[in-house]
This record gives structure tokens, C-alpha cells and sequence, in this order.
């Protein structure tokens, strides 16, 4: 997946949004003429009922809406909760002490593996995410690369070492050698793209796929950002109570037309 | 009101039977948390998790932060107070209510309004840059801030009382027997007040001690900077298990804090004389 410039963001988002669009109204006419089968799908068939609670890493806020949406459209029988967007670990302590999901898809592997005794069979690699700098349009302080971050006068933020985005963060900054001082550490990267959106910090570490899905921060790439990359699982847990929607949507997911979505939104394969 | 001469006779007005249940159904709800906390401590590990140094840079910070932003509401709190005392009802009523708003606000509401006025495009942050080169947001004094914001009203509020409750009686003897205005204010005024200005003190500094919300989103979330004690436990607890155990540790060591502001409070009520 080649990474997104700023400039060429509004055009690919709307062509991002006219594609679902064309889409959901396909698979609604199809739905409207022929009420039985499901001829447009070919991943799931057969009629799912019941309900799905996602549990997704907040970067992939983005992502997930679509593809809730579509598999929501493809599967009418099937009602999705709102979607609990917050960072891996935070998540994965909700789950812990019992929090009603179905599905949960974690920024990184070692997050997953907090839960592992709660899943359902083994967790399926679906996605991989690198980091890059936020920074505000224009680039006005001209940041170039991570060693221009140890700057004591920039204000950087980043995520906590325990979660996904920055345990990726640590190891990169570890494996460069660069020592920086964060005016702030966020529980989810999310939070950290808000404070450059506000442009209250300067720059931080944020993934690729959140500067994707956002007009209003600019992203500079890292070298070698790769070595530090996030493999991105997604579980069943072992409590839903409806585990052939949990495993649809999950195959969905992994499956050509989720992997699309996903590569649009900036994700690599996992 | 309908109370049965015989209790009454027997020392106590009756309640109907019935509120027994929803009043042991509120106590539980307050108290049981608490044992819920304690049950689920690994004990042996409390002490090792309250003197790491994660714990205690937090908890300094905690005790510096929220005895400044203590120290900061009784500079301004304890004036307003006295304004608001003294003003006509319609103008006191207005101030009171507007003073009293961070108290019913949601302090995240409060963080994001702290943020849009002294943050670096605030209207006031903005000028505070420019013109001097100060940044707000991600310091420790942004914490003092949002701290104040959120304990200032109980400040305002236990003293404002205490003088309306106190009148204005000895304070116009004193002036007419030649005392200056400020002369009242520290032989008179504020001897008076002195349990509710202690009572307020005690209140603002355990919500100043407790606020997370607010320092939260204006001040960010960096250790030693503006990690307090409530967002080291939010940033413990959110550790997906590998932290939790301290996050409970930091918890009970509040808890404590609290019981011991409480005792100092109750203590100061049954002081004899007043």
C-alpha cells in the first residue's frame, strides 16, 4: 500500500464514500427485489441473526464504521451494537472484568494475548499498521524525521509505552537511539491525533492509517517505521452469544472485500 | 407530622418500616464498592505498589498540585466569597450561581473549556504566547489550574455561608469603634468564619486532590509533569492487567487520604464553642 500524500486525501475519500454508497444501494435493491437469497454476497451465505458488539482498537475508527456498515447491509438480520472504539488495552481490561462483546480487534498481538483465555480458538492476524508523524498542515516547523522530535522545545505527544501505539513507538525510537521527553502520554492514539488537531503539541506519533483518515493533520514519514510495524489480530470471544455472526464478521474481515476497505483507510496486510 | 405518641414516648420519631430497604439498598451502594476494592487488593504487593516510583512521583505531584491549587482558591476564593456575601441578593444571586456552575458541570467539559481559553489558539492562551512566550497546557501549573477550577466553588460556597450565617454585627461595632477596614477584615471577619473557611479548605483541597476530568484533556498525561494520582490509576488500570495491581494500590492509598480528610473535618465540627 503506497503511502497516502495529504493532497491526494480529499479526492480518494470521495471516491472512498461513493463506493459504499454505490454499494449499500446495491445490496439494498437486492435486498428490496429479492428478499430470500442473498445473491450479491458471497462470503456469508445462509440468514445471520442476532446481535454483534464490536470492541475495536481506536485506530481503527475509521475503518470498522465501514466495514460494520457493509457487513450490516449485507447481513439485514444481523443489528450491530455501536461500536466501543477506545485504545487496545483499555479494551482489553473491559473484557477482563466482562464487558458484553462478541468480537474484539486489538492493535497489536501482545494486547491480544492479555485475553487470550477468554477467546474462542486462536485470534486471526488481519491487518498491519506503521507509525508516522503527525504534524500540522503546511509542516510549518519543518520536521523531517523522528530525530528532529528530541528537540526539547517541541512539544511531542505520544501513546502510553503499554499501549499498542506506543510500545510501536518505544521500539522505534529505541532502535534509533532517540531520546524524547513527551508533554503528554495518551491512552489511545486517537488522543494523541487530537492534540495535534488542536495544535496544542507539534507533532505526534501517531499510525499511518490515522493520518489517512483525517484532512486536517499532515503525516511525515519515519525511516524504517516497518521494523516497528503493529500486526493487528481480531478474537472471538468465548462468551458471545452468537458466535456464527462473530465468525462471519470476522471472516469478512480477513476477507478480500474487508481487506480492500482496510487498504483505503491505510493498512497493510497483515 | 404523623408521628406515633408512643415512639415518641420511647425516645424516637417512627419511620415507616418500608425506607429501611431503599436505605440500606443507598448505604450498600456507597459502601460496598469500597469492600469490593479492598476484597480485590493483592495485599501482599500493596506496599511495593505504593512506593515504586511511579506511585510516589504521583503522589507528590498530587500533594503539590492540589496544596497549590488550595493555596490559589483561598487567595481569590475567600474575596469572592466576601463580595458575593456582601452584595445586594439579586447581584449575589447571580454571582453565586455562576460561581457555582464548575460544581454542577461535568469537569471534562470543564478541560475542553479550560483548553479553548488557555490553550496555544485560546482566546486568552493565544495572547499568552505571543506576548510572553507561555504555554499552558502540558505543565504542571495547567494542573494547578484545572484543579482550582473544580475546588474554587466549594471554596466560595462554605465561606460565603459562614459569613451570612456569621452577619455583619461585630464588624460594624468594630468599625464604630474606629477600626480600619482591614483591621475588621483579619481581627473580625476572618475569625469569625473560621470553621466554614477551614470546613471549605478541607473540601476544596480533597476535590482538588481527587480531580481527573479537567487535567485530563488541559493538561495532558505525562509522568512527573501531570501524571496525578487519579491519572496515574486511569493509566494503570488501562494496562490490560500488567498494571492493575498498582492501580488498586494508588486507589486505597486515596481512599485513606480521604478518610483521614474526613476525620480532620469532623474534627474541626465538634470543636467545642462553635
Amino acid at each position: 500500500m503506497p503511502q497516502d500524500s495529504a493532497r491526494g486525501l480529499g479526492a480518494q475519500r470521495l471516491v472512498r464514500a461513493a463506493s459504499v454508497l454505490v454499494l449499500a444501494s446495491g445490496l439494498a435493491l437486492a435486498g428490496c427485489s429479492d428478499g430470500v437469497s442473498e445473491s450479491q454476497t458471497s462470503s456469508a451465505p445462509g440468514e445471520l441473526h442476532g446481535s454483534l458488539t464490536i470492541f475495536a482498537a481506536a485506530s481503527l475508527t475509521e475503518s470498522f464504521t465501514e466495514l460494520a456498515d457493509i457487513f450490516g447491509s449485507d447481513h439485514p438480520g444481523v443489528t450491530i451494537a455501536p461500536i466501543s472504539f477506545d485504545g487496545s488495552t483499555t479494551l482489553a481490561t473491559q473484557i477482563g472484568e466482562g464487558a458484553p462483546a462478541d468480537v474484539f480487534a486489538a492493535a497489536d498481538e501482545a494486547t491480544m494475548r492479555t485475553v487470550s483465555g477468554l477467546l474462542d480458538g486462536e485470534p486471526t492476524p488481519f491487518a498491519s499498521n506503521s507509525l508516522q508523524i503527525a504534524v500540522q498542515l503546511g509542516n510549518p516547523l519543518a520536521i523531517s524525521g523522528l530525530a528532529d522530535l528530541s528537540d526539547p522545545d517541541l512539544k511531542v505527544v505520544v501513546c502510553a509505552p503499554h499501549v499498542p501505539c506506543g510500545a510501536s513507538a518505544h521500539t522505534l525510537l529505541d532502535r534509533q537511539n532517540i531520546v524524547l521527553t513527551p508533554a503528554s502520554e495518551e491512552l489511545n492514539v486517537k488522543a494523541v491525533l487530537t492534540k495535534v488537531q488542536l495544535r496544542e503539541a507539534d507533532a505526534g506519533l501517531v499510525y499511518v492509517s490515522d493520518i489517512a483518515a483525517t484532512d486536517s493533520v499532515e503525516g511525515v514519514s519515519i525511516r524504517g517505521a516497518d521494523e516497528a510495524k503493529s500486526i493487528y489480530p481480531i478474537g472471538i470471544l468465548e462468551r458471545s452469544k452468537n458466535p456464527a455472526v462473530a465468525q462471519a464478521f470476522r471472516d469478512f474481515v480477513v476477507s478480500d472485500r474487508g481487506q480492500i476497505v482496510l487498504a483505503q483507510y491505510g493498512f497493510g496486510r497483515p | 407530622m404523623s408521628a406515633n405518641p408512643q415512639r415518641l414516648a420511647l425516645g424516637g420519631v417512627g419511620i415507616p418500616r418500608l425506607l429501611y430497604v431503599p436505605a440500606a439498598l443507598g448505604f450498600a451502594l456507597l459502601v460496598l464498592p469500597l469492600v469490593g476494592l479492598v476484597v480485590r487488593a493483592d495485599w501482599p504487593r500493596v506496599p511495593a505498589a505504593i512506593v515504586s516510583a511511579e506511585a510516589l512521583a504521583a503522589l507528590a505531584l498530587s500533594l503539590q498540585t492540589a496544596l497549590s491549587a488550595t493555596a490559589l482558591c483561598l487567595i481569590v476564593g475567600v474575596p469572592l466569597a466576601l463580595v458575593i456575601a456582601r452584595s445586594g441578593s439579586r447581584l449575589a444571586g447571580v454571582l453565586r450561581a455562576l460561581t457555582t456552575l464548575p460544581l454542577v458541570m461535568p469537569p471534562l467539559v470543564g478541560g475542553i473549556a479550560l483548553l479553548y481559553l488557555l490553550g496555544r489558539n485560546g482566546l486568552v492562551g493565544g495572547f499568552l504566547e505571543l506576548a510572553f512566550g507561555i504555554q499552558l497546557p502540558f505543565t504542571t501549573a495547567a494542573v494547578v489550574i484545572a484543579q482550582s477550577f473544580v475546588a474554587l466553588p466549594f471554596l466560595v460556597i462554605a465561606v460565603e455561608g459562614a459569613l451570612r450565617t456569621a452577619g455583619t454585627g461585630f464588624e460594624t461595632i468594630a468599625a464604630t469603634l474606629g477600626a480600619g477596614r482591614w483591621t475588621v477584615f483579619r481581627r473580625v471577619t476572618l475569625p469569625t468564619i473560621l470553621p466554614g473557611l477551614l470546613a471549605g479548605t478541607v473540601l476544596a483541597f480533597a476535590r482538588a486532590l481527587g480531580e481527573f476530568g479537567a487535567t485530563a484533556l488541559f493538561a495532558g498525561n505525562a509522568a512527573g509533569v501531570t501524571r496525578t494520582m487519579p491519572l496515574a490509576i486511569y493509566t494503570a488500570f488501562n494496562g490490560a492487567g500488567a498494571t492493575q495491581d498498582s492501580a488498586i494500590a494508588l486507589s486505597l492509598l486515596l481512599v485513606v487520604v480521604g478518610i483521614i480528610i474526613l476525620l480532620l473535618l469532623r474534627s474541626w465540627r465538634t470543636t467545642p464553642g462553635l
